[in-house]
């Protein structure tokens, strides 16, 4: 009846997934709780739950990323404790069966729960507002998308309380993750919390690609669009390109555990290093669909902080593509050491190497319109001088580690560690909470606390160097990663400032908390009235904050780049123009039930309820048939209506 | 309908913005937003496919023991299903031409004709696999049986979804007549249809006449 689930599934024994468990259902119990008790509900369902405005979607995306960023950090924090008092005679208080579960969900929930998110929500905001339309090409879709990759967060979360989750890493590479070697259901609460969000990123892609290649201003040319929105089209290109071959992996890495094939399988001809291949055929792509919305954002945030137009918006463009490109080709640089041969990594190694041009094409343009710019240090700008910095020296290990005898040294150490930490946090968590601080004035219509910002970023800048230089030189005395024993005393005082960095960057995300809460008390004085508190230069700025759900009563003709920037400098035109009705789409819960459905599909696979899958796969088919089967998704608001909401501006 | 008439329009040598799809004239009509998106689902499902055919070229040799497949392909069979799918993509086709022309009756008549090419095919191929299975040549026997079975049954999965989609888009243009929201879908549909011909070419060209003797 009820599959492989029965109450051992609940770990009774181990005390500390369960308290953490329990205050993590205390304190959604309690937010439940408050939500019926102050009436909530149809304001949130109306205004949220089944909202399809991408504004609204964005903020979601945003608030699921950071709250996933909490638990992520725990987990880091977690691991950093356990390496700093583990040496020698010590074993520390995590288990290697806990400690194992423990570095494969920070992995996992950090790339596909809490990066993606970050970015896909800040694109979801910007986008469609800095292309001066109306929303994107597929609504509805989009709220798909959304809801089917809080699903893959929920079931991650779930294997906390209910059984446990992969022991396997992030990679997940078999034959460790097939059944012989991990029979219960962590690795299937992987693939499965994986595979269900990967559908909603792939719509995503679709999704944004079309909204960009179709859906622009009147006159707004390839050419004129803003850096952002260019990042954001050569991330979802490569999220069309490259998660459908992740989406086939893991299918048949399924089909391996739940059909008995021999995809990649020790025994009747299975292949690991095929899983290999076509993981990092999507692995590496996916680093590039990370870090190049942040190049995006930091484009936007110099620029707009220096007063002046972005240097060399053409090489930009031409270097975001670039990227775009090369990243399809260097994916074997992750495993050198497979014994390709050394025609093979030459290619690759040298492959690899060049990808840093385009990118140092892209650091000289920043550095350029920084030059002679007026510099108006705000939190977004903070954050970009210090991931410049910080992206170019982890770049530069990068390069290193392209060198395949340099890569048979430090392969799988604490190097390696320490680079992809250098450049996703340098890169991808600066851009993300660049972003945020940015676009929050847009989306809520008022400013983040500047006080606090400033400590974040500090904290943040320094907790990131003391916890993670440690690790290049503790990689180069031969620790390899994932220990959950120190066996090396002389490593300690390293491990030890590693832990500190950490707890500073616990700082950091304090001081964030902080600045949420101190900005949301005091935001009648943090007003943003004009619509534009940073003396912007792209049409985001242009609308009011927070922007109707329309964006433009009328849409913006475009004759530049930096449209904005361009209207205000001929003088904002104070006629008043003629509006007209609006078509906007309507409010859909097909996303948010869907993704119910798919949840608890998920969840029966998982435990292997047949009857249950089944019938929620159904459940699923059919609401999507119903809201396939609706003709007319728009709802109409009047000119008159558009006229005196622009007037209450 | 704005959208209908600007596509009677060729659009082949206007020079306007709009042609050239450049974004000078602002936003895309619905028709060619809805085609381009799924063309690019189209694209990301072609990936897919392009995962499981490599896995199959690094599997096909590994049969661990068990049956080739010379010994297990009956290529009579997989050339009648071929030409039923093929012929489905021509009946399609004609179907959505008639429907883009405003005949029902014509095109309800083809896409009968699509369904039942559809269903043979997808009857063939299951007859095939029973057949298999039976012989002791299952998915899981060998990585060269699982990869076969992957990249076939994904392919038959897509054509039973299509199955699926063409009779709620039937009905859909009985419910709402041939209207532009409509023949959108019947557009995408025929797209995706065509999509999987594309793809069954490849499997019958590397799968059995390279595998099948």
């Amino acid at each position: 009846m009820l599959g492989r689930l029965t109450w051992d599934a609940i770990p009774f024994n181990e005390p500390l997934p369960l308290l953490s468990g329990a205050v993590v259902g205390l304190v959604i119990l309690a937010i439940l709780v408050t939500v019926t008790v102050k009436g909530w509900w149809p304001y949130l369902w109306r205004e949220w739950l089944t909202s399809v405005d991408h504004k609204r979607i964005g903020v979601m995306y945003v608030a699921l990323g950071l709250v996933m960023l909490l638990r992520g950090f725990s987990d880091a924090i977690m691991m950093r404790t356990q390496q700093a008092i583990a040496i020698g005679s010590a074993q520390g208080y995590l288990p290697p069966e806990h400690y194992d579960q423990v570095f494969s969900a920070h992995g996992v929930i950090m790339i596909f729960f809490v990066a993606m998110p970050l970015v896909i929500g800040l694109m979801n905001f910007a986008v469609p507002l800095q292309l001066g339309v109306r929303d994107v090409a597929f609504p509805v879709l989009n709220s798909v998308s959304l809801w089917l990759t809080a699903t893959g967060a929920l079931l991650v979360n779930l294997s906390l309380v209910i059984g446990n989750f992969a022991r396997t890493s992030w990679w997940n590479y078999p034959p460790l993750s097939e059944l012989a070697f991990s029979p219960d259901v962590g690795v299937d609460y992987y693939l499965w919390s994986v595979q269900i969000s990967g559908i909603g990123t792939l719509l995503t892609g679709i999704n944004f690609v079309t909204t960009i290649l179709k859906l622009r201003a009147p006159g707004m040319t390839y050419f004129r669009m803003p850096v952002f929105c260019w990042t954001a089209l050569a991330t979802n290109l490569l999220i069309v390109a490259a998660f459908p071959v992740l989406t086939a992996t893991f299918m048949m890495l399924l089909l391996d555990r739940y059909l008995g094939m021999h995809f990649f399988t020790n025994d009747a001809g299975g292949n690991q290093m095929m899983y290999v291949n076509l993981f990092w055929a999507w692995g590496h792509p996916e680093v590039y669909i990370l870090v190049l919305p942040a190049f995006g954002i930091f484009s936007e945030v110099v620029a707009t902080f220096s007063g002046k137009g972005l240097f060399s918006y053409r090489s930009m463009v031409w270097a975001t593509l670039g990227i775009c490109i090369l990243s399809f080709m260097v994916w074997l640089h992750h495993f050198f050491t497979m014994g390709a041969g050394a025609n093979v990594n030459a290619f690759f190694g040298i492959m690899s190497s060049i990808i840093a041009v385009p990118t140092g094409v892209k650091v000289f343009n920043w550095l350029f319109t920084m030059f002679r710019g007026r510099i108006v240090f705000r939190t977004p700008m903070l954050f970009a001088v210090g991931f410049i910095v910080t992206f170019v020296t982890g770049g530069l290990t990068g390069v290193l580690l392209a060198v395949p005898p340099v890569d048979f040294v430090v392969h799988n150490s604490a190097f390696l560690v320490a680079h992809f930490h250098h450049v996703i946090i340098g890169g991808v968590v600066f851009g993300a909470l660049a972003g945020i601080n940015y676009w929050f004035p847009k989306a809520f219509g008022f400013t983040l606390d500047e006080r606090f910002g400033h400590a974040s970023f500090w904290c943040w800048l320094i907790g990131f160097y003391l916890a993670f230089m440690p690790l290049y030189q503790l990689g180069l005395m031969g620790m390899t990663r994932r220990l959950q024993h120190i066996p090396d005393p002389s490593w300690r005082p390293l491990l030890l400032v590693a832990e500190v960095g950490a707890i500073v960057i616990f700082c950091g995300i304090l001081c964030q908390v902080a600045q949420l809460y101190v900005s949301i008390r005091t935001r009648e004085q943090r007003r943003d009235l004009t619509g534009d508190p940073w003396n912007g230069r792209t049409l985001e700025w242009s609308t009011s904050s927070p922007p109707p759900a329309y964006n433009f009563a009328v849409l913006p003709k475009v004759e530049t780049i930096d449209a904005f920037w361009q209207m205000k400098r001929k003088g904002l035109a104070p006629v008043k123009p003629a509006y007209e009705a609006i078509e906007m789409p309507r409010n859909s819960p097909a996303g948010f039930i869907t993704a119910f459905f798919a949840t608890v599909m998920g969840f029966s696979l998982i435990w292997q309820i047949w009857w249950l899958a089944i019938l929620n796969f159904l459940a699923a088919a059919i609401v999507v048939l119903i809201a396939g089967w609706s003709i007319e998704r728009e709802e109409e608001i009047s000119a008159a209506e558009v006229a005196q909401m622009e007037q209450a501006r | 309908m704005t959208i209908a008439t600007t596509l009677d329009r060729p659009l082949i040598g206007v020079p306007t913005e709009l042609a050239r799809g450049r974004g000078g004239g602002g936003p895309a009509p619905k028709r060619i937003v809805v085609a381009y998106g799924f063309w690019i689902f189209i694209l990301s499902d072609m990936i897919m496919f392009s995962a499981l055919f490599a896995a199959y070229a690094v599997l096909s040799g590994n049969t661990a023991g068990g049956p080739t497949g010379a010994e297990l392909f009956n290529l009579r069979n997989v050339f009648i299903e071929t030409m039923c799918l093929l012929l489905s993509s021509y009946t399609c086709g004609i179907g959505a031409l008639s429907a883009e022309r405003g005949e029902p009756a014509r095109f309800l008549i083809f896409a009968v004709f699509t369904f039942v090419l559809g269903a043979a095919f997808l009857f063939i191929e299951g007859t095939e696999f029973a057949r298999m299975v039976q012989m002791g040549a299952g998915p899981s026997r060998s990585a060269f049986l699982s990869s076969f079975f992957t990249l076939v049954g994904t392919h038959g999965v897509h054509v039973a979804s299509g199955l699926v989609a063409l009779v709620y888009l039937v009905a859909q243009a009985r419910a709402y007549g041939l209207q532009p929201a409509v023949l959108r879908r019947l557009l995408c549909w025929s797209l995706f249809w065509h999509a999987l011909d594309i793809v069954w070419v490849g499997v019958f060209t590397l799968v059995y006449l390279m595998g099948g003797h």
